[in-house]
């Protein structure tokens, strides 16, 4: 098999994959109680759709998607609602949020919802909306609902899916786990989403370093006999498995920066989605639990854990054996990108891979900051072509139309220029902070053009009526005048 | 006597491409105003509030273009506004006048009580945007993202049941034009 390899910038960093891969994946207690936060997706909030006191099933739908960018959201164990009210919210470092919580009866009792058999009967748009109704969003981390990806790329022709299984930021393994042990669940979840984007071809990637995922994953292709898919390598550069960078790498073409993966005829969904689908699809399973990686040397057994959503975060460090006492920070995510919790009483939503209980080791504490000394570290290892010392003075400057120049949306966030910085400035953080104020910018500059468009039309359309007003009582006098003579 | 008609001729081409570079010169001239009357339009609000006491943005453009207005008579585009005129044009930056009027601290957009509506009409007639929808004697509302804010509904109302609420409490994921779209939809 060959090994694409992405064209520059990038890292490469100790995988820290080995003590969490050790263990198969183990199924973790359903919770006492469950916590679900509305906004656990990209996009807009959910809406709750039970009332305080309902009794709800396993897999029954709590609450519907706001807009056309928000997700359904289902109760992951049987129970009663027993409040619906702020919590602790693992997307929001651990600040409270709208949440729905459910105690459990122990029953697991199940709300039952079709399986279909032979998805290729169904027409692809009825499939689409039909993976629609599971509430899947993107597991790989960013959470953006998959009905949203499909229904942007659908009836466009010659797409490629692209099934990202690089795994590239340390510690994190479930994608990795996922493909070793549930191997058959991706290559059907990636057919069901061939079939229901219409898609010609279909590439599965993932990294060099994971060979076992790799065996795993050919020989459910084989078992699956379909020859549209096929399998493919990237170098384990972090990140490799950043969508933009993947399809560079992939496909050898480059995503517009002001465009989707779609405007080059691509659309990538990450393994454990591809997995979400074809389990809703074929079981009739919606997503209600998912593969988190709980690993760090704060922790005493560090593995991978199938977990329902909506299960408090302590309630899994105690599966794994409680904290060592080298913890210093708990984060949400991998140790590049990730967040801090600020509380492990927050629940483990749709997108949380992986909880690091990180060591001072893990995660080296950060030295006092110092001036840019203009080295250009950060501007070689930029995956997006970015010039991050640019963005910094910007930034510092919250100049808009300078941040705007130097492409600060483009920014993925991935912590590459941060990591180099022999400065130690947290150059992220900054983006971070200064993208709201450039986002806030855009849109008033877009209401604003929209504004003058109505302007415009309107101008132009009483222009049209006068005129027309005139003709009328011109044609009226003409009529008068021969009725006269 | 050739001579004499060969000068004639001459004396006839010359006239023309004379002409013919003139018109050529007040055509480039025509099209550079155009474009500066654009760039100008670009960087106003495009609130078409009339405080600037033009017909809009784009007139008032038009009349800083023409040297028939000053570059500080846009309250909603404040100083920023103003500066980034004064950058354009080569001129040295000035605030806003402040009789031009003020603008309120925070965004705001028109709200109608809609109990209290009559459906005249004539706050429709009066949007500049086209950001009021109604039917004659029917209750009218204000599709509040799409409201610039500029209070020019608020003086026709009959029954003066318009009134100006800060955006954030009214322009929500549920009243945006996308999410009303799905509710139609489902």
């Amino acid at each position: 098999m060959q090994t694409a390899v992405r064209a520059r910038g990038g890292l490469r960093l100790e995988a820290h994959k080995e003590r969490s891969t050790r263990d198969p994946i183990a199924t973790a207690a359903p919770p006492a109680h469950a916590v679900l936060t509305l906004d656990q997706h990209a996009g807009e909030r959910a809406v709750p759709i039970v009332a305080v006191g309902e009794r709800v099933a396993l897999g029954q739908p709590i609450a519907r998607p706001s807009t056309l960018v928000s997700a359904w959201l289902h109760a992951p164990i049987a129970g009663e609602v027993v409040a619906i009210e702020p919590r602790p919210a693992a997307n929001h470092g651990g600040a409270p949020a709208l949440s729905i919580v459910i105690a459990n009866d122990g029953s697991d009792a199940r709300h039952r919802e079709r399986a279909i058999e032979d998805f290729t009967a169904l027409a692809p748009a009825e499939l689409r909306q039909w993976i629609g109704r599971a509430g899947i969003v993107g597991l790989g981390g960013a959470g953006f609902p998959t009905v949203a990806k499909l229904a942007s790329a659908a009836e466009r022709e010659h797409l490629a899916l692209l099934i990202n299984g690089a795994e590239c930021e340390p510690y994190i393994s479930c994608d990795e786990m996922l493909m070793r042990e549930r191997a058959d669940e991706v290559v059907l979840g990636a057919r069901i989403l061939m079939h229901a984007l219409e898609a010609r071809e279909c590439v599965i990637a993932l990294e060099d370093n994971a060979p076992q995922a790799q065996q795993a994953m050919q020989a459910a292709l084989t078992r699956a006999g379909d020859e549209r898919l096929r399998l493919t390598q990237v170098a384990a550069i972090y990140p490799a498995g950043g969508e933009r960078q993947l399809i560079a790498a992939v496909f050898g073409k480059e995503v517009p920066h002001d465009g989707l993966p779609r405007d080059i005829g691509v659309l990538c969904h990450n393994v454990a989605t591809a997995a979400a689908v074809a389990r809703w699809v074929a079981r009739g399973e919606p997503l209600v639990s998912r593969i988190v990686t709980i690993t760090g040397a704060g922790v005493a057994h560090a593995r991978n854990l199938d977990v329902r959503i909506g299960t408090p975060i302590a309630q899994l460090i105690e599966e794994c054996g409680g904290y060592t006492p080298r913890i210093t920070r708990l984060l949400m995510g991998g140790t590049m990108m990730g967040a801090a919790l600020a509380t492990d009483e927050a629940a483990v939503i749709k997108t949380t891979n992986c909880i690091v209980a990180a060591s001072a080791r893990d995660l080296e504490p950060r030295q006092p900051e110092m001036p840019c000394i203009r080295c250009g570290n950060c501007a070689e290892v930029c995956p997006a072509f970015l010039l991050p010392q640019q963005l910094h003075l910007n930034a510092q400057a919250l100049d808009l139309a300078g941040l705007e120049r130097y492409g600060l949306m483009d920014c993925i966030e991935c912590g590459c220029c941060d990591y180099v910085c022999p400065s130690q400035i947290p150059l992220v953080e900054r983006f971070r902070q200064a993208k709201p104020h450039l986002a806030a910018h855009l849109r008033a500059r877009a209401a604003a053009q929209a504004a003058r468009q109505r302007y415009e039309s309107r101008i132009a359309r009483l222009q049209r009526l006068e005129a027309e007003q005139r003709q009328r009582l011109e044609e009226k006098r003409r009529l008068a005048r021969r009725k006269d003579s | 006597m050739t001579e004499l008609a060969a000068f004639v001729l001459l004396l006839t081409f010359a006239g023309a491409a004379l002409f013919a570079n003139r018109v050529a010169a007040k055509q480039a001239e025509l099209v550079e105003r155009a474009r500066l009357i654009e760039r100008i339009d670009r960087i106003l609000p495009q609130t078409q509030c009339r405080r600037c006491t033009f017909a809009g943005c784009r007139p008032y453009a038009t009349a800083i273009a023409d040297g028939a207005a000053d570059i500080n008579q846009c309250p909603p585009g404040g100083d920023a506004t103003a500066a980034a005129l004064a950058a354009l044009l080569g001129r040295a930056p000035k605030p806003v006048d402040p009789r031009f009027g003020t603008m309120p601290s925070i965004p705001m957009v028109a709200w109608i009580d809609e109990p209290a509506c009559i459906g005249c009409t004539k706050c429709i007639q009066a949007c500049p945007v086209d950001a009021i929808v109604g039917a004659p004697r029917h209750m009218h509302t204000v599709i509040a993202a799409e409201c610039t804010g500029c209070e020019l509904c608020i003086p026709p109302c009959p029954v003066d049941c318009i009134v100006m609420r800060p955006a954030h409490e009214l322009v929500t994921e549920t009243t945006h034009p996308s999410a009303l779209l799905d509710a139609v939809a489902s």
